[in-house]
């Protein structure tokens, strides 16, 4: 195992979060003065006084910036304009719903894809075939917004089989989860096509073909450990599209997760709500990246030899 | 692969030189083109005659308001108003005229983000080949950097703390995706400044503006047109999608986000008001999409997946 490779990675995840920090940072003074930016209209001059204090407003940048990064860290993201609360307490109530909900999403879009794509590779250019790719197209360029409104329209307000709105059951995940991963289902169905095809006709499947393997053990045992690199890489880029997407059909299907939360903040510019969701989305992201990464590393050794040697 | 290679090379040399007569060449280019591509195209053409003529196609005033004749259901619905096509919105305001209005903005705001994307990304991919060193490695990190915050929150980030104006959309949107340019038009310069021409006219003393403007450009515009193509549907959808939460495209504009958003709440009874704005963002991008990826087979076989 080459630590090296994992070492490099992680070194740069934390360079990519500390960028993250020093930009929403530096976005936050460019406005202009922090505190009148992130206090609300209604605060008295001793808010005034007790906000540049705590974020040490009063002190040069640098250390500003030091204070601003242990405020993080304790977890103490200000409180939010509309009623005062903390933010930290208010995301992390929210946090578990959109963490449930993505999670699915995500499995959701690779339990149909992948199957779908190595369907597809095994009968090319059958019917099946290109009915699959046509949805590959179809999932990019369908405004998931407009998905997710076609499926109220037709299976909450026309059968009445699922509820539109909320998060309490199964049922009410059903929508959203569908809606989020359609639109990457297809693309996952197009790579591992091409994948698939690409290792299928390589020389040693065409041996073992010819040994006369069993045609299953052949395909799920030989062809996709070997086409998994370039699927895991699609999976891996898009999860930001994913995350993306997740804001706008969680108000889609009113559901209570940080993505609604997060355009309910712009809207009214709650500003310290939407600092802490950015960086708590952020963080996210260079999570999922790190962990494709490490996927990488395990499933290629070629990468983490030639990586870690740089 | 190669035959079709040298197929096209003849047809486009035969087009350029006008071996072939003026009808014998349009129709072998047309003969290349498979009929869904064709329909893509008209669909396209459509939208831009409407985008540019908007003013022609609509029936009403886009912003008048009747409010005595609000969701008005028309004939074509099994409705009785006859004067409007499409009956009217909850302010009573021509739904035909919104349509149109808000397809020109949409458009509109979607192509001048593409256009700035594809001049920032390929002008910053441009100056990280040319100084390499730390130039490089800053450019190289902040495309990075890009790729680890999607778009969509970057956007609401930005709009919740500067606000929003239309030119100001236009430019936030000329950010999505230009890290694809960025590293795509550095790669291809990496290489080109090893090219024997590239060289040559350095040795001739001209100046870099020129050599990338006037000599590197040219040579990788092919991948950077494909790229535009599939840039604009992306666009389009992040576009509607800002407006369809209301952070995008602010009234007394329109824009085929909003106005699917609007339509949203009349969907019981009057479903065509959130369904022909949706139907028209993804006939548009979906006709975007397979024009770019048979323009992307078709002018270069090599990037063939």
């Amino acid at each position: 195992m080459h630590v090296k490779y994992f070492l490099v990675k992680t070194l740069r995840a934390f360079i990519t979060t500390f960028l993250l920090v020093v930009f929403v940072f530096f976005v936050l003074r460019i406005t202009g003065d922090p505190a009148q930016a992130m206090l609300p209209d209604d605060a008295t001059e001793e808010d005034y006084i007790e906000f540049r204090q705590l974020w040490g407003l009063d002190k040069p940048l640098m250390e500003q910036f030091y204070v601003y990064c242990k405020n993080f860290l304790h977890g103490d993201f200000g409180q939010s304009y509309k009623d005062g609360r903390d933010v930290f307490e208010i995301i992390s109530q929210r946090l578990p719903k959109s963490v449930w909900l993505m999670g699915m999403s995500i499995i959701f879009s690779i339990v149909v894809g992948l199957p779908l794509g190595i369907y597809a590779a095994l009968h090319r250019n059958s019917f099946g075939d290109r009915f699959i790719m046509g949805t590959a197209v179809f999932g990019f360029s369908m405004p998931n917004f407009f998905l997710g409104i076609m499926f109220i329209l037709i299976f909450s307000m026309k059968l009445h089989w699922l509820p539109s709105a909320g998060s309490d059951t199964w049922l009410h995940l059903l929508m959203p989860m569908i809606t989020i991963g359609m639109t990457r289902m297809g693309s996952y169905a197009r790579y591992t096509r091409s994948a698939m095809l690409n290792v299928l006709s390589k020389p040693y499947i065409i041996t073992a073909k010819a040994k006369g393997a069993n045609r299953n053990r052949m395909v799920y045992l030989h062809a996709l450990p070997n086409a998994a690199i370039p699927i895991v890489t699609v999976i891996g880029t898009s999860i930001g599209h994913m995350v993306g997407g997740s804001v706008v059909i969680e108000n889609v299907f009113a559901w209570p997760g940080i993505g609604r939360l997060l355009v309910s903040s712009v809207a009214v510019r709650d500003l310290p709500v939407v600092q802490a969701i950015v960086i708590i989305m952020g963080l996210a992201m260079v999570l999922a990246n790190l962990l494709v990464d490490f996927t990488y590393g395990l499933l290629d050794p070629r990468i983490r030899v030639t990586a870690g040697d740089k | 692969m190669m035959s079709d290679n040298v197929k096209n090379e003849k047809v486009k040399f035969e087009v350029l030189s006008g071996v072939v007569g003026q009808e014998t060449k349009l129709q072998k280019v047309f003969r290349k083109v498979p009929p869904m591509i064709m329909l893509c195209m008209a669909w396209l053409l459509f939208m831009f005659i409407v985008a540019v003529f908007w003013e022609q196609f609509a029936p009403f005033d886009y912003e008048e308001q009747d409010l005595a004749n609000r969701l008005a259901v028309p004939k074509i619905f099994g409705g009785t108003d006859t004067t409007h096509f499409l009956g009217t919105d909850s302010l009573g305001r021509d739904f035909l005229s919104r349509l149109i209005r808000s397809i020109r903005t949409s458009l509109l705001v979607a192509f001048c983000g593409t256009i700035i994307t594809a001049i920032l990304g390929t002008a910053l991919g441009f100056v990280a080949a040319h100084f390499r060193g730390w130039v490089d490695e800053a450019i190289m990190m902040m495309v990075d950097f890009q790729y680890s915050l999607p778009f969509m929150i970057l956007a609401l980030l930005v709009i919740a703390f500067f606000g929003n104006n239309l030119v100001f959309f236009v430019f936030l949107l000329g950010i999505e995706g230009w890290n694809k340019y960025a590293r795509m038009s550095r790669g291809m310069a990496l290489s080109a400044q090893n090219n024997g021409y590239a060289v040559a006219i350095r040795q001739l003393g001209a100046s870099p503006v020129r050599l990338y403007t006037k000599h590197i450009l040219p040579n990788v515009s092919n991948i950077l047109i494909v790229e535009l193509t599939l840039n604009f549907p992306a666009k389009i959808l992040a576009e509607t999608s800002l407006s369809f939460l209301g952070l995008g495209i602010q009234p007394p504009d329109t824009s085929l986000g909003s106005l699917l958003s609007f339509g949203r709440a009349y969907m019981m009874t009057n479903w065509w008001l959130a369904v022909i704005p949706g139907l028209t963002i993804f006939l548009t991008t979906l006709s975007m999409c397979l024009l770019g990826d048979w323009v992307r087979d078709t002018i270069d076989p090599t990037i063939r997946k």
